[in-house]
């Protein structure tokens, strides 16, 4: 039986449906046209047209991050590929698994400067974890299938595969095969931990009196929640997780210790650096947990568990090392342990202890409560309004900057990849395409996008695109009319001094704006109005709502570590530290 | 501490721009770099010196390890190793003797009435003090391929499969 002649373009198709993908999301152009055209003849995998490629990437990652399966971006040469580097960068910094296709100019124009062309290959190299410049149409299939396996494996991050014109022309067609198994000498990511490792890492467990289990984003990405809570109910270990691990543990279950780092609880902080057992799963030290690494948690041994052998005593030495994924790590671990007497009865000083330090200056999960004098809304009422009237159970993805912190501080997440935010490269304009990305992955959810008017403008023109697609985001916007974490620092270091962090009255009004594009729009300036608006958002199911709430623009991120020191050196208000 | 690394990466385009982007993105130094095919023509072989403590260059070795092209990965300090350049000087050949030559181990590899090119093999730092020799004579121009390394004991760097 003779297999079916395939162009370029079909294979790259095809091969996208042999891997299980449902949806691309892209922007056509020149270079790409063939490509396009091939997508308008089937109907197996669905093309969503964004309005700029930086929201086809970040809505890829979006999926990606919410439903572990790999996400796809389609976009052309030139300024279609150098727009997709933000999003690139900010999945090669979260270790995510997004692939972008992008077209390039025709094999013989390749180095002559012709229109719209851009080594793609040379600009992405530092921030894609692999990347394939297709050579011969015929190679289509197996590249992809590289590319796949590069991007979901080991520790995952982004793949791009750059396809010159003339390779997808419909006249060069091949013999269309796809491979069902790769095998590459160069890329065997570790798996399993080293066993004696293992038995190291337990016999630590074991002695510790003051230990934490600091988690983070690998935990999801390799799906290993599960075990991770079972090793914390095993040990009864007190819990933090990173920004990026938020819902690998409960945020309801006490022994969570709320987020730690720059913005962590007093609790989580204090624990870190006073613990004498640290075992850090998935998580890579970085330098917003560990504050000055010199003097970070000095009386503490450390179990570093993590699928990077690169990340392994990277920043902190590391006592115990164990390269593995996270899931099959800790089963391991769990299995060691099930087999021993865990005193947890020592425990109990060092449990009370945290419980005296959450007690002292932890989080207020009550402020709904609270009346300011100011008659200001406060950007923590906000969100634990969100959380109230979702339940607990929206998605919530979000933009950067303090309205980022207060949904990871105030929003109890209980469950992973139910948070969804830029935490490594930071970026403004991830929250929007990020949340149409979760939103096609789950269509039926409540998925809402905190944001802040700085933040929500850098990918406003994705309102266009959730309206042709009909998405029911919720975008929920702290609207403190200002950079609030840049003009937070100016206040803290710069002696008040607001540069360049504020708008002069040029904001537009977002509810209008909303509104233009086909969508709903409330404003909010009372806090008495702040509860109904928020239940009315939420009950539009149908609909994308633009919430507006104007919050008290004095409002400061709190914990706040005072950098150059240890962990326990926070700003717990604008007049209150730890030293 | 000056330190040789070895590797065997996938004979491919792109595969070297990798290596070498690694170092500068991730502020580490090269030294020299020396990158040739293997008689398995899918794989090169290369070899950089670099400078840095133990924890730099288990980092390099380790993101070097990381890197999709790279195959296999070893830092020669490790164990015994043998490290060697070879070095070409194109000198006035009046201004040096024959004798002279013989007392350097220096190969003439061409030779006019008025140039000489000599060719010399050995560790670099030998070659540091060659260098300084030379330079009383009349040298028009030297170059030197940087390091090649091969461990010295019955270890190899060839493929995990």
């Amino acid at each position: 039986m003779s297999k079916k002649q395939t162009s370029g373009a079909d294979a790259l198709i095809q091969s996208l449906h042999e891997e299980g993908v449902e949806l691309v999301f892209g922007y056509p152009g020149g270079a790409a046209l063939h490509i396009y055209d091939a997508l308008f003849n089937q109907s197996e995998v669905e093309h969503i047209l964004v309005r700029h490629e930086q929201g086809a990437v970040h809505a890829a990652d979006g999926y990606a991050r919410s439903t572990g399966k790999p996400g796809v971006a389609l976009v052309t040469s030139g300024p279609g590929a150098t727009n997709a580097i933000t999003g690139l960068a900010t999945a090669f910094m979260d270790s995510t698994p997004v692939i972008v296709i992008s077209g390039q100019v025709k094999s013989e124009l390749i180095g002559t400067d012709s229109f719209q062309e851009t080594d793609m290959i040379g600009v992405s190299r530092p921030i894609v974890k692999h990347s394939f410049l297709v050579q011969r149409a015929e190679d289509i299939p197996e590249i992809v299938k590289k590319a796949f396996h590069i991007a979901t494996t080991g520790r995952p991050g982004p793949v791009v595969i750059d396809v010159p014109k003339d390779l997808t022309d419909p006249n060069l067609t091949f013999e269309f095969n796809y491979p069902s198994e790769i095998n590459m000498r160069s890329y065997k990511p570790a798996k399993v931990g080293d066993p004696k490792q293992i038995k190291k890492a337990v016999d630590l467990i074991l002695e510790a009196k003051k230990p934490v289990i600091y988690s983070g984003g690998g935990v999801i990405q390799d799906d290993a929640s599960a075990e991770l809570t079972e090793l914390a109910k095993l040990t009864k270990f007190p819990t933090t997780n990173t920004l990026m691990g938020l819902g690998a543990f409960p945020g309801t279950d006490p022994q969570f210790l709320g987020m730690l780092g720059m913005h962590g609880t007093y609790e989580a902080n204090m624990a870190m650096h006073e613990a004498d057992l640290i075992i850090a799963v998935g998580a890579r030290f970085d330098d917003r947990i560990t504050n000055d690494p010199k003097q970070f948690a000095l009386g503490a041994k450390k179990i570093h568990i993590d699928v990077d052998p690169a990340s392994l005593s990277k920043i902190i030495h590391a006592d115990v090392p164990i390269a593995g994924s996270a899931k099959e790590c800790l089963s391991a671990l769990i299995n060691e342990l099930s087999k021993e007497e865990i005193d947890t009865n020592k425990l109990e000083p060092w449990l009370q202890k945290i419980t005296n330090w959450r007690e002292e200056h932890g989080l207020n999960h009550s402020m709904l409560e609270l009346i300011p004098e100011n008659g200001k809304i406060l950007p923590q009422q906000v969100i634990q309004s969100l959380y109230k009237e979702t339940e607990g159970k929206a998605f919530i993805t979000s933009d950067v900057g303090q309205h980022q912190m207060f949904a990871a501080q105030y929003y109890f997440f209980d469950k992973p990849r139910q948070w969804i935010n830029s935490g490594g490269l930071g970026t403004m304009g991830f929250g929007l395409p990020s949340a149409m990305g979760v939103q096609f992955a789950f269509p039926k959810e409540t998925v809402a996008c905190v944001t802040g008017e700085g933040s929500i403008q850098m990918c406003i023109q994705e309102l266009s695109t959730c309206f042709q697609y009909g998405l029911p985001i919720k975008i929920i916007n702290l609207n403190n009319a200002a950079l609030g974490m840049v003009k937070q620092w100016q206040d803290m270091q710069y002696g008040g001094r607001h540069s360049s962090s504020t708008y002069e009255n040029s904001l537009p009004d977002f509810c209008a704006l909303s509104e233009s594009y086909g969508h709903v729009g409330i404003k909010v300036t009372k806090l008495s109005e702040l509860e109904t608006a928020m239940k009315e958002c939420i009950s539009m199911k149908d609909k994308l709502v633009f919430l507006d709430v104007d919050v008290d623009p004095d409002e400061h991120v709190y914990p706040m570590l005072e950098a150059g020191n240890a962990m326990d050196y926070m700003h717990l208000s604008k007049d209150k530290k730890t030293w | 501490m000056k330190r040789v690394i070895a590797l065997l990466m996938e004979n491919q385009p792109g595969a070297l721009s990798r290596v070498v982007g690694l170092f500068s993105q991730r502020g580490y130094n090269i030294e020299t770099l020396i990158v040739a095919p293997t008689t398995d023509p899918t794989l090169s072989r290369l070899t950089m010196s670099t400078n840095g403590d133990e924890k730099i260059v288990q980092q390099i070795t380790k993101q070097l390890d990381k890197l999709i092209d790279v195959v296999t990965v070893a830092d020669l300090g490790e164990s015994d190793f043998v490290e060697t350049e070879l070095m070409l000087v194109k000198l006035n050949k009046s201004s040096i003797t024959g004798n002279e030559i013989e007392k350097f181990e220096g190969k003439v590899v061409f030779e006019d009435s008025e140039i000489i090119n000599l060719q010399f093999v050995g560790e670099p730092d030998k070659l540091d003090k060659l260098v300084k020799e030379l330079n009383k004579k009349e040298v028009l121009e030297i170059v030197r391929s940087g390091s090649l390394g091969i461990s010295s004991n019955a270890k190899t760097l060839t493929i995990n499969k």
